[in-house]
């Protein structure tokens, strides 16, 4: 294969073919393991392929709104109501966390600095439609204890990480 | 004949170059994200639910770190974390250790590290996963310690 041919090959499409290559070993270790293993991803894709249009949808009004001067404007002030935005989108967010990735990455090349994307990723594990089942297993005085804590300690998280990792690194 | 320059039809050429912008984005993503659910679909189904409670030792710290790490490679739907650590206060396990796992669960991502790093940044990833665990093993004991006091 010419040179130009491998570089054209993405690090994803060696990642799905080393994924493949797992499920074809399960096949002859586990043949019930790789149908449950089927049937369970057939069923989620299902799940999140609204998601993702959502997601497209969502990345689309970005690319067409959100530019680097907008980024400047509302999201690389320094203050509590930056915090605010962060933390709202992160819990109304849906769908697994790494079809959000693209979103943040976009975002991330508009200047948003990584401590804001942690916390939209910390507090997406706040799930607003799933409180009935939390408050269910676990009674409401421990749900709201443990998301007040989860709340607060997204922030702490987000203000470590723009420690840790600087937007240009 | 609409004017070349009019705000409309700029706003339709913008509109035009955003979408071109994402469907390239979401075809590239789309075996990444595919491999994911793989990877995750068969994580789910390898690891039993017995496997989970049999490992608990009744001990503060060490039994949060252990809800920590089984949260933080276990992956899916929060409602099964739910689920089991519900079915984990039921078999004694203490609450240090449950809400570490379910705040693991939702906050850690083993299995999603690898499309982490691609997507978005490899240090980034590596520091935001690691101060989730810490996070997760701290708001484990201080929620155990707040839910005590009130």
């Amino acid at each position: 294969m010419p040179k130009q041919g491998i570089k054209k090959i993405g690090g994803e499409w060696f990642f799905i073919l080393a994924v493949v290559l797992l499920y074809i070993l399960v096949l002859f270790i586990s043949p019930s393991l790789f149908s449950e293993s089927i049937r369970f991803f057939s069923r989620i894709f299902v799940q999140i392929l609204p998601i993702f249009a959502l997601v497209f949808l969502l990345m689309t009004v970005s690319n067409l709104f959100i530019n680097r001067q907008f980024v400047a404007e509302y999201f690389k002030k320094p203050g509590i109501s930056k915090w605010f935005f962060v933390i709202i989108a992160g819990i109304i967010s849906t769908g697994p966390i790494y079809v959000w990735y693209p979103l943040l990455a976009e975002l991330r090349d508009k200047g948003v600095g990584y401590g804001y994307l942690a916390a939209f990723l910390y507090n997406r594990a706040i799930k607003i439609p799933l409180l009935p089942v939390a408050i269910f297993y676990f009674g409401l005085k421990y749900i709201l204890v443990l998301t007040l804590l989860m709340v607060t300690f997204s922030v702490i998280q987000g203000m470590l990480i723009n420690r840790l990792v600087p937007a240009e690194h | 004949m609409s004017d070349p320059a009019s705000p409309c039809t700029d706003f339709r050429r913008q509109l035009g170059k955003s979408l071109d912008k994402s469907a390239k984005t979401m075809a590239r993503l789309l075996p990444i994200i595919t491999g994911a659910l793989l990877l995750v679909s068969l994580f789910n189904n390898l690891i039993p639910r017995s496997f989970y409670v049999a490992l608990f030792q009744r001990n503060l710290l060490l039994d949060s770190i252990i809800g920590c790490v089984i949260g933080s490679i276990s992956a899916g739907h929060p409602m099964t974390s739910y689920i089991l650590g519900g079915e984990f206060l039921k078999n004694g396990v203490g609450i240090s250790a449950v809400t570490a796992f379910l705040v693991a669960w939702v906050t850690v991502g083993v299995v999603q590290l690898p499309v982490e790093i691609m997507i978005l940044d490899r240090r980034f990833a590596i520091a935001r996963n690691l101060t989730a665990s810490i996070f997760a093993i701290v708001l484990g004991i201080l929620t155990m310690l707040i839910l005590h006091f009130i």
